[in-house]
């Protein structure tokens, strides 16, 4: 129970702030009229408090706000045009809604028979259909300022709780039919009241007339209130324990999100002071000094521990509200649902926690309305009744990812393509150029819906809009994959701004970069003959052999816009091992010093563009140090493998399906199984020698036969025209061959799909590896000739 | 919020009196309205940022808060500071963003009718012309009143790398 009161507790709370936009809205509108955009933004804010009246019960507001909506629908897909009746009727449903929710934050319920609700539905109705107005009735705005009382006899036959919530019939409003709310609400809600009771009188019957009603409502709620003891006694932890009248909206103390970044700010400058301060009193005599200095260390971390707590949350304070939401959708559409949850703890920044709430809904929400099916389909489908909706949360590159997936009935590119080109959304050329990822993403464009109906809960195209815009403004970012018939997943992305994460700080001409813990694989510090037996320069890329792998090589200094790595020069390296996304390469740093906590900070908008860094932080002395963002840097230096996302259960094995990719011929792709490569080898066009027809080079106290790949996979080879051949060592039984190669472009482990296309000798078919065809290079056929002359 | 409060330059310029924060840029005054102005500091240490626009110098720490470090002198397309020479930190609010404007050296505030702004010379530089919303012909100097959100826009320059690390 506590928890509905919650729900609902932040459902007024943030309703009220919802419909401050909205006034300011409305009365922008009136200037404007006919702006699609502030059409659209009153339209998603009484979508949002239509969704959550829904799934709170609150059946008056939900009809009323429903029909608002379809009224607004309309204005904003130019079916209706603006005027001051359509005005004046809107901002009478705002005045209305305003009511309910005051009634619904003194009684718990939305039935106060005092609120006009089937006028004002009426009146949209009828706007809706056309009708003209002449003479609107005088807005019944005071209502606001009405009490709401309710009428003595009604509360006492609590009736069966699980009377039916269907929308009020209009007639039978006044009785509070929706006996739902009142029911399931009863503990909570009236013990709030007759605490609230004393105090009540002076603040909330200022017209005169409620007076007399007062005390009645009173007698009634006292049995209710002994029932109610034991949630009365917990409530300590809610707001109103004090007794005193206060509204939901200021019972609990909203501080301004720039005043704790100030906190935060001065307590940094404070840990920074102190830091100069302990270092100056190690050499000191001072005993009391340095007494006073110890202090201060002690309590400037703790101030600093306990300010940034202030901000930082975990993200199971919006999934603890979950399971009720689920529970109440699947009831309501008609679906079996298991609910799984992870990652609880994943602590994130209180604001962007706040601005996750609502998209997460929304995600929830179209989960089971558009993914998981009715419980007879999935048994068609031969799937299990029941369907699973998983919500993951974890900290990935310095950002915080949430994902929800589903194993529904995904989403048909296809379908969503036909329903974009039918709204108008994109036009039919625009689709055919289009990637099934980016046809996906048509569906968080404003406007768009699949959903052959309107259905109470989703399916009028604004969820995925409202979810996009809002994760946007927050700095993050959506995406989403599905497989039709299997189910879909959405990652949301978040930035972890003002979160403290742990970094490794590394040094590169004079300054320094950290590098968050989340991407950081190992560290690997190569000299001698280690250095060059792991690290191989093919055709100027630079790779490392770690266990079995081949992994790019990038520098620090390479990625920040220097010099690549030139290997003959090096005497040793140190290179991160980094992990972003599914791509993992080595970064080669000239100085490694530390672990430690840095905070996130955003950089200005100059900054913005560059990829390679998430942030900014202040180190110990004071400096700033800009940190890297591993994903950035990876798709800045093209490392980025489009790759299904494959479990590394295999960490130190070559996966037999790893492909080397490779350039020939001039810009031809060819892939070569990984395991049959046994090193990668840069020659200088001189050192090849001719042996009869082949071509040979000394290598390692023996010949070693080349192969042209391109000639032998019947291209035409151009691989002459450079100084260096980069060649790919294979080695058998029979013994070894060079295959020349123009260059080696990157490691895969994609599961790929061969298929036939382009078979021919020497080519056992191609696949679409990284978005490219390629060749599937038949290694037998390649090198059996060069082997059977070397026999 | 305070996005219209935040642009004295254009509509409150023909208000009358307003006050100044000067400075000195290549040998030309500017003058920036104060209630762009946040503070002036002295040199702050600065950190690379490597692959950043040309005008951008660095990053520096303002009591716990990242700035970005603009040249002012790059930004107008004015010769480099010559060597050894610190250049000063005024401090601008901008959309929401600090940023800090790099100059030669600081004036005084001075206060002047805004209704003296005149159109700038259409023979100046273009990127002088870019950032300046007009000038001011005073006793001893003409006054170029800075636009400080374009100033600190570096959007709209030829994109170069400043520079490997």
């Amino acid at each position: 129970m506590s928890e509905d009161a919650e729900i609902v507790a932040e459902f007024l709370v943030e309703s009220h702030e919802n419909l401050d936009q909205l006034d300011r809205d409305l009365v922008e509108l009136e200037q404007s009229p006919g702006s699609r955009e502030l059409l659209s933004s009153i339209f998603r804010t009484i979508h949002t408090i239509k969704g959550t009246s829904g799934f709170l019960a609150f059946s008056r507001l939900e009809r009323l706000t429903h029909v608002g909506e379809n009224l607004l629908s309309r204005l904003r897909d130019g079916k209706m045009t603006m005027d001051a009746d359509t005005t004046g009727v809107l901002l009478r449903m705002v005045d209305t809604v305003r009511a309910l929710l005051e009634a619904i934050e003194s009684e718990g319920t939305d039935t106060a028979p005092s609120v006009p609700v089937d006028d004002v539905v009426a009146e949209l109705e009828e706007t809706l259909a056309g009708r003209p107005r002449s003479a609107a009735p005088a807005a019944p705005e005071p209502v606001v300022e009405q009490p709401v009382v309710e009428p003595v006899p009604v509360v006492e036959p609590q009736p069966e709780p699980e009377a039916v919530v269907e929308p009020a019939a209009p007639a039978a409003a006044p009785e509070p039919a929706p006996a739902k709310p009142a029911a399931k609400r009863t503990a909570r809600p009236a013990a709030k009241r007759t605490a609230k009771t004393p105090a009540a009188k002076p603040e909330a019957t200022t017209p005169a007339a409620a007076a007399p009603t007062a005390p009645a409502p009173q007698t009634v709620e006292t049995p209710a209130a002994a029932v109610a003891a034991p949630p009365a006694a917990e409530a300590p932890e809610h707001h109103d324990e004090d007794g005193v009248k206060r509204g939901v909206v200021d019972s609990s103390v909203r501080v301004d999100i720039d005043l704790l970044d100030g906190l935060v700010q001065l307590v940094g400058e404070l840990v920074l002071t102190r830091n100069q301060i302990l270092q100056r009193t190690e050499t000191a005599d001072d005993v009391e000094l340095l007494r006073a200095a110890q202090r201060l260390d002690l309590v400037a971390s703790e101030l600093q521990e306990s300010v940034m707590r202030t901000r930082m949350q975990p993200i199971g304070q919006v999934w603890s509200k979950m399971p009720r939401i689920v529970r109440d959708l699947a009831h309501q559409l008609g679906r079996e649902v298991n609910l799984e949850m992870e990652g609880h703890e994943t602590e994130l920044d209180r604001s962007l926690l706040e601005a996750l709430k609502g998209p997460l809904t929304h995600l929830v929400r179209n989960s089971l309305d558009h993914g998981i099916e009715p419980p007879a389909d999935r048994a068609a489908a031969g799937k299990p009744a029941q369907g699973r909706l998983a919500l993951r949360a974890f900290h990935e590159s310095g950002q915080v990812v949430v994902e929800i997936t589903d194993d529904g009935r995904g989403m048909d590119p296809d379908k969503i393509a036909a329903a974009a080109v039918a709204r108008g959304v994109v036009s039919r050329e625009a689709i055919t150029r289009m990637e099934t990822r980016e046809i996906l993403e048509l569906i968080f464009r404003p406007g768009f819906s699949t959903a052959e109906q309107v259905t109470n809960v989703s399916g009028r195209g604004v969820g995925m809009d409202v979810v996009r815009t809002s994760i946007e403004r927050i700095g993050g970012s959506v995406d989403i994959t599905s497989v039709v018939g299997a189910g879909t997943t959405v990652r949301v992305r978040i930035p972890l701004t003002l979160a403290i994460i742990p970094a490794l700080v590394v040094g590169e001409s004079g300054e320094r970069y950290a590098i968050p813990q989340a991407n950081l694989v190992e560290l690997v510090r190569l000299e001698g003959s280690d250095l060059r037996e792991s690290v191989e320069v093919l055709a100027g890329a630079p790779v490392l052999r770690l266990r079995g792998r081949l992994l790019p090589l990038v520098t620090l200094g390479e990625a920040l816009g220097g010099d690549p790595l030139r290997l003959g020069r090096s005497e040793a390296l140190t290179i991160v091992v980094v992990q972003a996304d599914d791509t993992r390469f080595g970064l080669c740093v000239a100085e490694v010093h530390d672990t430690q906590e840095i905070v996130v900070k955003p950089i200005g908008r100059q900054l913005k563009a560059l990829p390679m860094y998430a942030g900014a932080t202040i180190m110990g002395d004071g400096r700033v140090a800009l940190i890297l963002d591993v994903a950035g840097i990876a798709r800045d230096r093209e490392l980025a493998t489009v790759v299904q996302p494959v479990e590394e259960h295999r960490s130190g094995l070559v996966d037999s399906r790893a492909l080397l990719v490779l350039e020939v011929a001039s810009g031809r792709r060819a892939a070569l199984p990984l395991t049959a490569v046994s090193r990668l080898e840069e020659f200088e066009v001189a050192r090849v020698e001719r042996s009869g027809s082949a071509e040979v080079v000394q290598y390692r106290d023996g010949i070693l036969p080349l192969v042209r790949l391109a000639s032998a996979i019947g291209l035409v080879d151009s691989s002459q025209s450079s100084e260096q051949i980069s060649v790919v060592v294979h080695e058998e039984e029979a013994g070894r061959v060079g295959i020349v190669i123009d260059k080696v472009l990157d490691v895969v482990e994609e599961a790929v799909v061969p298929t036939e296309v382009g078979k021919r000798p020497g080519v056992l078919g191609s696949a679409v590896v990284q978005d490219r065809v390629t060749d599937l290079v038949d290694l037998d056929a390649v090198v059996a000739p060069i082997l059977a002359g070397a026999r | 919020m305070s996005a219209v409060a935040h642009a004295p330059g254009h509509a409150d310029a023909h208000a009358g009196i307003r006050q100044y924060c000067t400075f000195w840029v290549d040998g030309l005054f500017f003058g920036l309205d104060v209630e762009w102005v946040q503070e002036v500091l002295r040199y702050q240490q600065m950190t690379v940022v490597p692959c950043a626009p040309e005008s951008v110098l660095g990053l520096i720490n303002l009591r716990g808060q990242i700035v970005t470090a603009l040249d002012l002198r790059c930004r107008l397309g004015l010769p480099p500071r010559a060597d050894g020479v610190l250049p000063m930190n005024v401090i601008v609010r901008s959309r929401g963003e600090v940023v800090s404007l790099l100059v030669d050296d600081i004036g005084e505030v001075i206060d002047t009718d805004a209704r003296d702004l005149q159109p700038t010379p259409a023979n100046l530089p273009t990127t002088v012309q870019d950032a300046v919303l007009g000038v001011m012909p005073l006793a001893g100097a003409i006054l170029l009143v800075l636009d400080a959100d374009r100033a600190v826009d570096v959007s709209t320059l030829a994109d170069s790398t400043g520079g490997t690390p």
